[in-house]
């Protein structure tokens, strides 16, 4: 597509005023271009960190579930480490990062798929951790139980 | 003076073609994710809520499930699920933050080779499995095992 223009026109662009609402308070940060999000950034950024655990400790379990073939004595040497009660209570942190990581993911699904999802990501956020409250006070005392022999 | 110009919003290169990788890894995030749901929470639920928990967790445990076909299969399709679900999201991070063309290929280097060689090694955990070792002591070993010596 070809098109003709003149040599002498770039002067004349008009100029534009647009509103921009002024900050309620001075920023203290330098630049403003830091984003802080509110509920949608907060649920992606636990997203990544839970993702991130659980991975970890996905590839340490393989490798310490594989110890049955070496030997019931290994295995059970290996798992005896995360029957003490430090591990017990890291674990509820562990079961905290899937249960998250879980229900946020359904929330992913429900934003992508559902017609008014994204319309209700900040409700849905609040749902999930609504959700997550519920999941660990029911699995929190009774691992408690279990790991201190209540 | 006349000056030429590109046709507006004309996309840089045409569409690929072949199969849409990125979209499948978009839906298996999606697929295996509502899966995943329910077989970790079936998992946590069994290991660690029931009976004495995480307390009762030792070889003879573990043995009791994997001669039972129904945890062969549900543990075969979280190890798969998981492993690959996981690795396709920290192939999301590295893309995301690493932003040299060397460190990008080592991670996803380490990422491939990583998961195939666990999924080598879980799936042999599973099936090669011998629940009665020959010489292990029998308070060890689950209690079918005194059955069938």
């Amino acid at each position: 597509m070809a098109t003709s223009a003149s040599n002498s026109g770039s002067s004349a662009s008009p100029s534009v005023t647009i509103e921009v609402p002024t900050p309620r308070k001075k920023s203290v940060i330098p630049g403003g271009t830091l984003y802080r999000g509110r509920e949608g950034m907060w649920s992606w950024v636990l997203h990544r960190i839970t993702g991130i655990g659980i991975y970890f400790f996905l590839l340490v379990h393989i490798l310490d579930t594989a110890l049955v073939r070496v030997s019931p004595e290994a295995y059970n040497a290996v798992i005896g480490a995360y029957q003490t009660p430090l591990m017990g209570v890291a674990e509820i942190g562990l079961v905290g990062a899937i249960v998250f990581h879980a229900f946020n993911g359904l929330r992913i699904i429900l934003v992508d798929f559902w017609n008014i999802g994204s319309r209700h990501h900040v409700a849905l956020f609040y749902v999930v951790l609504g959700l997550w409250v519920v999941t660990m006070l029911a699995f929190t005392p009774r691992h408690l139980m279990n790991v201190f022999g209540w | 003076m006349s000056v030429t110009i590109e046709t507006p919003r004309a996309p840089i290169r045409t569409h690929k073609r072949g199969i849409n990788w990125e979209k499948w890894g978009w839906i298996y995030m999606r697929a295996s994710g509502i899966v995943l749901v329910v077989l970790i929470f079936g998992h946590l639920f069994v290991n660690l809520m029931v009976g004495e928990g995480v307390k009762a967790i030792d070889f003879a445990f573990v043995a009791g499930k994997f001669t039972d076909p129904f945890w062969v299969v549900w543990d075969t399709a979280l190890l798969w699920l998981a492993l690959i679900h996981g690795a396709n999201g920290m192939r999301t991070l590295v893309n995301d933050y690493a932003t040299q063309a060397s460190t990008r290929r080592i991670l996803h280097g380490a990422l491939l080779v990583s998961t195939i060689a666990l999924l080598a090694l879980g799936t042999l955990t599973i099936y090669a499995f011998d629940p009665c070792p020959a010489g292990s002591p029998a308070e060890l070993l689950p209690s079918f095992c005194a059955e069938v010596m």
